[in-house]
């Protein structure tokens, strides 16, 4: 961990993403459903906090609130103070979803440097991003430039996708599920990989997972959501090393504090 | 193939079937060797009239699908036009674009681009459509404007639904050509078949149809291969 992420996990400093009193209805009359309500939290900067819950209790829809994708029927939604919209023009966040959602008409380059080609040229051309050629070696990925997405295997494709989310360098990372389509080897190697990513950088990690395991490697806090429309349950501080290593992955702390968050689920 | 060749020579030859009302196949092969040149030089029109044909046709195609994905109310008025156009059959409206077009290649060229039209319309909206909506999200994530979702997202996810509709339309051009020079040639393949048919030369009329099937198959060669080129990735795979 660096300075910035223990001034962080302190919460020293002023929250990279301030949700208050949300809520989000989805349609309107008889056929409107009530994802989630009264969402409350902070999160601090340079932190990795996991949303966890139950299928379909609305974590998703969470983050696409934050990333600017869903307007919330109501609550305000700040990012470094900012609205989301602002954010978004900003670069200051990006986003990996549970599908590499990679163009398979480029090459594993052309997708990482997708950030460089859209969206607003000031920003383009803001000078604080990373060579393509970077990200690709940051995921391990150098040497597959060329390649066609199609000829990767599933956790290349991420990588691929997670090298396009750090190549603008972000402020905060928003991730769907981003390794729940993967098998159980390839998302503990793509898990410390990416705490790697995340200690070397000031970045804010919002994950979403519904893998307890998971979500006690990775995160510093955990939030809890019940079920439908979701609440903040709680929140559960992660009483883990900074540093993480796989070995940790079958330490019986793990196994503890995934119990304390099955208990938070099961009372949602 | 070849026994369905045999079983028709062999029918032929039985049966002491007339050549002037079905040719035997050895006749049909003999035709085509003694008019081979005259197939070749009619072949040259129809060919122009569908190529050109299938280029403007598609064309305005493709525009009226990218027109109608970003304006939903255009669509809504005028898709059922393009539904009333597809409904009125093209033989009855090939005399109104002679009457309008004259006597050249234009009517010719207007008919097979009217036959090439609709296949691509239908496809061609429902591949700009036709997106991964986690791509769309990417794209809102990185505020990209439309024009740049268009460049870098849509245009390629509809390519695969575009050469559907290329490979159909390909053949249909033909037809159109061929249909639009019944109304109206001294020229081409159509009319080479009108001919043939007026003087009983069921043979030639036989090596004529071949000829019009060698040509459209070609175009369809020609398409599946281009599409090979382009589309180099699998348009069935999710990633």
């Amino acid at each position: 961990m660096n300075a910035t992420h223990a001034e962080a996990g302190a919460g020293n400093s002023a929250p990279a993403i301030s949700l208050r009193n949300i809520k989000v209805t989805f349609g309107g009359g008889a056929k409107a459903v009530e994802a989630i309500d009264r969402i409350d939290f902070d999160v601090a900067d340079g932190e990795f906090i996991t949303l966890i819950g139950h299928s379909g209790c609305g974590k998703s829809t969470l983050l696409r609130v934050i990333a600017d994708i869903i307007q919330p029927t109501r609550g305000s939604v700040r990012v470094f103070g900012q609205s989301p919209d602002v954010a978004r023009r900003k670069r200051a966040f990006s986003m990996v979803f549970q599908q590499s959602v990679l163009m398979p008409w480029a090459t594993v380059l052309e997708n990482v440097r997708l950030p460089f080609k859209v969206g607003p040229k000031a920003i383009r051309a803001s000078g604080t991003s990373m060579d393509a050629l970077d990200a690709l070696r940051l995921v391990d990925l150098d040497g597959f430039a060329d390649a066609k997405p199609t000829a990767l295997s599933g956790g290349m494709r991420q990588r691929v996708a997670i090298a396009r989310a750090l190549v603008t360098r972000p402020r905060i990372l928003l991730m769907d599920e981003p390794f729940g389509a993967l098998d159980e080897l390839v998302r503990d190697a793509l898990n410390v990989e990416l705490l790697k990513i995340w200690r070397q950088s000031d970045m804010t990690v919002v994950f979403v997972t519904h893998s307890l395991q998971e979500a006690v490697f990775l995160s510093q806090r955990v939030v809890v959501l019940s079920r439908r429309p979701s609440q903040v349950e709680g929140i559960l501080e992660i009483d883990l090393p900074t540093k993480r290593t796989l070995g940790l992955k079958d330490d019986s702390r793990i196994g503890t504090e995934a119990a304390r968050l099955r208990a938070l689920l099961d009372a949602g | 193939m070849a026994s369905l060749l045999t079983l028709w020579q062999l029918i032929c030859a039985g049966f002491a079937i007339p050549e002037y009302l079905v040719p035997s196949p050895i006749r049909v092969v003999g035709a085509f060797r003694e008019d081979w040149a005259l197939l070749i030089s009619n072949s040259v029109p129809t060919i122009t009239e569908a190529f050109f044909g299938f280029l403007i046709g598609n064309a305005i195609a493709i525009s009226v699908a990218i027109w109608f994905v970003y304006n939903k109310i255009f669509e809504e008025m005028y898709y059922p036009v393009a539904i009333l156009i597809k409904t009125i059959p093209i033989v009855a409206i090939a005399p109104v674009l002679k009457i309008i077009l004259g006597n050249g290649i234009e009517p010719k060229i207007a008919v097979a681009a009217l036959i090439c039209f609709f296949p691509t319309l239908v496809n061609a909206v429902r591949g700009f459509r036709a997106v991964n909506p986690n791509l769309m999200e990417l794209m809102h994530v990185l505020s990209a404007s439309r024009t740049e979702v268009f460049r870098f997202v849509r245009f390629y996810g509809a390519l695969p639904y575009v050469f559907s509709a290329f490979k159909i339309s390909v053949t249909m051009c033909v037809l159109g050509a061929i249909v639009g020079e019944w109304i109206g040639a001294n020229k081409g393949i159509g009319y080479i078949l009108l001919q043939s048919m007026y003087d009983f030369d069921t043979p030639r009329l036989f090596a004529t149809i071949l000829t019009a099937s060698l040509i459209a198959i070609g175009g369809f060669t020609i398409v599946s291969a281009l599409e090979k080129i382009v589309i180099s990735w699998d348009p069935g795979e999710s990633i």
